[in-house]
């Protein structure tokens, strides 16, 4: 049997690292409360713009901007945004599966696929992985902010609109609940025409200024960049809950060692005593 | 009671302003416009400048963006601000940057690839040596 004091040192240890899983839950659990506000604050704007783009699509406007429109597929593009930190239990590593078996069958429909990459995470990954990487972009910290992400997105509409790559597609995690996350792949451009169909029985159409041309291709990249932004932003509050839970986890399984080790602890401690007991014992019965 | 509209001014990053007006001034690209209740359907950019609510009760609100787009409806206005500012070749800068970044992490053979190499050959070895070690128990 191992050392009383061994055992304590052990046991001390074990307390600090659940100090600090502990410490690392709840500043996860306040930042994946803050999260969730600035999630909800993007969803108007998507929405607004969404809105606009589906009476638009009514409005028969004499320019169909090539966002709406599919082309035959050659090369897709892809934008992964996983987390800049570890310690989030397996919210990257679903991820990446999720995108690996869909570039996998991207690969064996015979076509050929380019990469942009959003947070630390995926960039270290991809890297090892190998791929054709466009545009990355890390360390946007808690509160992601617009103009940081512009830029990445540029990359990939200028391809699109280069007729480099045919169709666009983003990976995230999806913040279901608390509990829950799921990596999802969705389609960004071409943007799929699932507009209401409630407002047909008028034509009608706006009047654009200057002109339509350049006031729908701003409309149209604001929106791209607008669901990347909210796909980021539900990424940060993916990676708090899924740091709160492993760090939950983490805190619960050191209590439990801990548990056990003070077992142990105190049948060596008692192990000793009658040890000692009896040596003193056969020792006065010797004399 | 005054004809009223409803307003939205929204960002990508949050909400700004919701709620009813009489008229809504805003630095449209070609000018200012003033837009009140059944105003004709339009869509444009903004510059970057001042957004102004007459809200009903007489009070005026202003809002600065840095650009974005105006759209208007009979009795739905909505103002999509940008939160960053923009134009043309400072997108394209930023775009360069973020290739230049991809480039850049390419480039790098250092940091994690050099570790993942070692832990790949470390394994590779272990997996030798036990090899050679269940030969040698073999041979005896």
């Amino acid at each position: 049997m191992a050392g009383a004091k061994e055992i304590r040192t052990k046991i001390a240890s074990i307390k600090n690292t659940q100090k600090i899983t502990k410490a690392m839950e709840m500043v996860a659990a306040s930042k994946m409360r803050r999260a969730q506000d600035r999630m909800l604050a993007t969803r108007p704007y998507a929405a607004k713009i969404g809105n606009v783009i589906g009476h638009l699509s009514h409005a028969h406007p004499e320019y169909r901007h090539p966002y709406l429109v599919e082309r035959e597929l050659k090369r897709v593009g892809l934008i992964v945004i996983s987390t800049d930190r570890g310690l989030c239990g397996g919210l990257n590593i679903n991820l990446f599966k999720k995108v690996i078996g869909t570039m996998k069958q991207w690969h064996d429909d015979g076509l050929e696929i380019d990469l942009t990459l959003i947070g630390s995470k995926s960039n270290a990954f991809f890297k090892r992985m190998g791929g054709n990487i466009r545009a990355t972009a890390t360390h946007l910290g808690d509160a992601p902010s617009m103009s940081e992400l512009i830029g990445t997105i540029k990359v990939m509409l200028d391809a699109f609109e280069a007729g480099e790559i045919d169709r666009l597609y983003i990976a995230h995690n999806e913040f279901v609940n608390t509990m829950t996350q799921k990596p999802e792949v969705r389609q960004l451009v071409p943007v799929s025409g699932e507009a209401d169909t409630e407002e047909l029985k008028t034509h009608w159409d706006y009047i654009y200024e200057p002109d339509s041309v350049p006031v729908m291709d701003a409309l149209m990249i604001r929106y791209i960049e607008s669901l990347v932004y909210q796909g980021v932003v539900e990424n940060v509050a993916c990676e708090m809950a899924a740091r709160m839970i492993a760090m939950k986890s983490a805190t619960d399984n050191a209590g439990d060692l801990i548990n056990e080790l003070q077992l142990v602890y105190n049948k060596a401690r008692q192990a000793a005593i009658t040890q000692e007991i009896s040596e003193i014992v056969s020792g006065a019965a010797a004399v | 009671m005054a004809m009223t509209l409803h307003i939205d001014i929204v960002s990508a990053e949050a909400e700004i302003f919701s709620g009813t007006a009489t008229m809504v001034f805003a630095p449209a690209e070609m000018g200012e416009v003033g837009i009140s209740p059944r105003h004709t359907p339009l869509l444009t950019r903004l510059k970057p400048g001042e957004v102004r609510v007459q809200t009903d009760d007489g009070e005026e609100q202003s809002f600065f963006v840095s650009g974005g787009m105006l759209e208007v409806q009979p009795h739905v206005v909505t103002v999509l601000a940008d939160t960053a500012i923009r134009a043309d070749s400072l997108d394209e800068a930023q775009a360069l940057e973020a290739k230049e970044r991809a480039e850049k992490l390419l480039s790098d053979k250092t940091a994690d690839v050099d570790y993942a190499k070692a832990q790949a050959e470390l394994a590779e070895s272990i997996a030798q040596l036990s090899a050679i070690r269940k030969l040698r128990e073999k041979v005896k």
